[in-house]
């Protein structure tokens, strides 16, 4: 049990190095998507210790991804702060933005559970949106604001494959410390109270600052995944900030299989695939993407994570086979 | 022995057939021109992507899809009409596809997020439709691959001030949508009028798509002498009706797209009189026009728009920079020199690019009425033109100079001196 364990972990570091070796070799264009799916990855990270282990399921998790990216986009275009060395200062305080905001929205937000954290959250990312729709003189309102280049210090970070690289780091980082935050005792707590909130109320928890911490945090990530959208894109619009976003993490989440980090990204490639690379050749990927959600949804519960165990289900004849690759697949 | 040896002389064929394969293919590629198309093709935007498209490849049609010797790929990307899928798209054409140019984009948003693409990656960007101001003006320096082929959205409202001032208008009202075009067209307008003598009393602002006019309607002052509109999509067809309906007599003047030829056969009588100024119109008498609608009429069942036009023009654009280059790629630089320097015959009438790379040309100003004409047999809506500025430029009358001198047309500018 325990090797089968081990073997679980590891193979995530290896997946990645393996990701970190092939990219550059990769073509330009498909570069690009790994990194927006990295990004993804970021904010699917933030719905997951939302919505995979403490049970809320939030549907505005775009609103600090907004509050970030707009955060980066208007330090560029006012003060030309964060296209030098100052750039993972910029990083920080996308964090402290998202956090700052989060901390904000979950005074309303919290107190409400199930369908109606969803409305809640959703009706506040709406009001991020309208915010940056609205305030012309500081957002550009429709026309968004554009960043002409990225970062540069030392290297320069406009080539896309050293910007893959400072993706690539900030997501292992942020995957790392996730990791390590999920296994800490707040994150056993934290899964106390998805699994059932009296009991842990009961146990003398303060579940409602425990799930405001989580969602202080989770709008930390949004807020980092935020500056590097915008600088991904060099351009930062309401059409960023809007519901689709939010709802796209969330089913990210969904689709990988909540509970397991690592499954955002990966609903997170799916996604991103469709959208982006499958729309470039046929106009009726909209329908694949559906027809994927669905499919998920009736006979994925745990998601694209929860398919080898469903696998290992179907077919328990098999006994005889060594249990590493089975278990060398499911993470 | 005898297997070994044609086993080798298979290989060797195999090897030659591969070898000349690529050199074909090779030499192919050399005179292979790729562009990229960026349009809505799905979603509240796909009719009018779908004409901007037909109007490209008509003309690329009509010369058997090779312009000057140079084969043409076109590869045409859905954009949604998003400003950011825009970009994603545009990266996947220059990346992916490996395109010489992009072309498209409807809305301002998706210019002002496009011209940055071309600056990052050094790949000419040119725009048939989007009409931002400032991409050529404030900002050109900022965007040295951009070209536009259309027009600025205050570009036609200049010389429709000054006629409403010759029209005896002293009073004007306005009602245009909320969003950087209908600023920039209204304020052009009133920028041109007010420096005339007229005065504008009124702006009205409804947020973008605003379908139901009934709230602002009442606003609109009884003594003014007009109304000048900025409507986009649904809203120029429903406007007009409930203005008509609410009993208001005062006449309407409007933007372009206010009665534009793409909303034109879906009004009815409530349109006629509405004088609108533009780049083009369906009903210019002149051969190579009548000919150019009624192509594209029995191709595509309806009267082009100069959403059609403009694009048309785009094509047969480039195909005169590969007849200078005898059908090669010159290289960005010289393809934008090259570009700068043609005269062009268009189907709108003549245009020429001014130094910041925008159009100038004749603009029209058309009033909408009911007739027969071009040997249609029915009596349909035209926007006819009543009246025609030649050699318009961007700067109107003001001059470069002062002209830049100015900030953007916005919400706050001109200011409304004469509004209480």
């Amino acid at each position: 049990m325990i090797n089968l364990l081990r073997n679980k972990v590891i193979i995530v570091p290896a997946v990645l190095l393996l990701l970190a070796l092939i990219s550059p070799f990769v073509p330009s264009f498909i570069l690009l998507l790994i990194i927006q799916v990295l990004i993804f990855g970021i904010l699917a990270l933030s719905v997951d210790l939302l919505l995979g282990y403490t049970g809320l399921p939030s549907l505005g998790q775009a609103a600090y991804l907004g509050m970030g990216a707009y955060l980066a986009a208007i330090l560029v275009d006012r003060f030309e702060f964060g296209l030098s060395c100052d750039f993972p200062l910029v990083l920080v305080l996308g964090i402290l933005i998202g956090a700052a905001t989060a901390a904000f929205f979950g005074l309303f937000a919290i107190r409400a559970t199930g369908v109606y954290f969803l409305i809640i959250t959703l009706a506040l990312g709406m009001v991020v949106w309208g915010v940056a729709n609205r305030w012309n003189s500081m957002t550009g309102g429709d026309n968004g604001i554009n960043v002409l280049s990225r970062p540069a210090c030392g290297v320069d970070l406009s080539n896309d494959v050293v910007f893959f690289y400072v993706v690539f780091v900030v997501y292992s980082a942020a995957l790392g410390g996730m990791y390590v935050l999920v296994n800490s005792p707040f994150g056993k707590s934290l899964m106390g109270i998805r699994e059932s909130e009296t009991r842990m109320q009961m146990l003398g928890y303060n579940t409602w600052f425990h799930k405001y911490l989580a969602f202080i945090i989770a709008g930390g990530y949004g807020g980092l995944s935020g500056v590097l959208w915008t600088h991904l894109n060099g351009i930062v619009t309401p059409e960023d900030v809007i519901l689709t976003t939010s709802v796209d993490a969330l089913l990210m989440v969904v689709l990988g299989g909540p509970g397991t980090l690592v499954g955002g990204a990966i609903g997170a490639m799916v996604v991103v695939g469709i959208r982006e690379y499958l729309s470039t050749w046929v106009e009726w990927w909209q329908y694949v993407l559906g027809g994927v959600y669905v499919l998920t949804i009736y006979f994925l519960p745990e998601g694209l994570m929860g398919l080898p165990k469903l696998i290992k289900k179907r077919r328990p004849a098999r006994k005889s086979e060594p249990p590493a690759e089975a278990s060398s697949v499911e993470t | 022995m005898k297997r070994f040896q044609s086993k080798i002389t298979g290989l060797v064929v195999c090897l030659a057939v591969a070898f000349a394969f690529t050199l074909v293919s090779r030499t192919a590629k050399a005179e292979e021109l790729r562009i990229g198309f960026l349009t809505p093709l799905t979603g509240f935007f796909a009719q009018i992507g779908k004409d901007m498209r037909n109007g490209f490849q008509m003309y690329l049609d009509e010369q058997g899809g090779i312009l000057a010797g140079a084969k043409i790929k076109l590869i045409v990307e859905d954009n949604l009409g998003k400003a950011g899928v825009s970009v994603r798209k545009a990266n996947k054409l220059i990346r992916q596809d490996n395109v010489h140019m992009f072309i498209g984009g409807l809305l301002a948003s998706t210019g002002y997020a496009l011209a940055p693409v071309s600056t990052r990656n050094k790949v000419i960007y040119i725009a048939p439709i989007s009409a931002a101001d400032d991409l050529t003006q404030r900002q050109k320096k900022k965007y040295p691959y951009f070209i536009r082929t259309g027009w600025t959205s205050s570009q036609p409202s200049h010389p429709f001030g000054k006629w409403a001032c010759e029209q005896g208008y002293k009073r004007i009202a306005t009602i245009g949508a909320d969003y950087a075009f209908g600023h920039e067209t209204i304020g052009g307008f009133q920028k041109s009028f007010e420096d005339c003598g007229g005065k504008i009393v009124q702006k009205i602002w409804p947020k973008i798509g605003t379908i139901d006019f009934g709230p602002f309607i009442p606003l609109i002052k009884r003594d003014v002498d007009a109304v000048f509109t900025l409507m986009v999509g649904g809203m120029s067809l429903a406007f007009p009706k409930q203005y008509k309906a609410a009993g208001k007599t005062a006449p309407l003047l409007g933007g372009g797209t206010s009665a534009d030829e793409f909303i034109l056969p879906s009004m009815g009588d409530e349109a006629i009189g509405y004088v609108t100024s533009l780049q083009y119109s369906a009903s210019l008498n002149t051969p190579k026009n009548i000919a150019f609608v009624k192509k594209y009429r029995k191709l595509y069942g309806k009267v082009p728009s100069y959403y059609s036009e403009s694009n048309y023009t785009t094509a047969q654009w480039i195909h005169e920079v590969m007849k200078k280059t005898g059908g090669k790629w010159p290289g960005r630089t010289r393809f934008i020199e090259i570009f700068s320097k043609i005269r062009m015959d268009a189907v709108r009438g003549p245009v020429y690019l001014d130094q910041d790379l925008n159009p100038v040309q004749n603009i029209y100003l058309r009033k909408v009425a009911r007739l027969k004409q071009f040997g249609y047999p029915k009596a349909e809506l035209w926007n006819t033109v009543i009246k025609t500025y030649t050699n318009v430029s961007q700067y109107g009358d003001i001059g470069r100079a002062k002209f830049l001198k100015q900030p953007v047309y916005s919400r706050n500018f001109p200011p409304c001196k004469y509004c209480d």
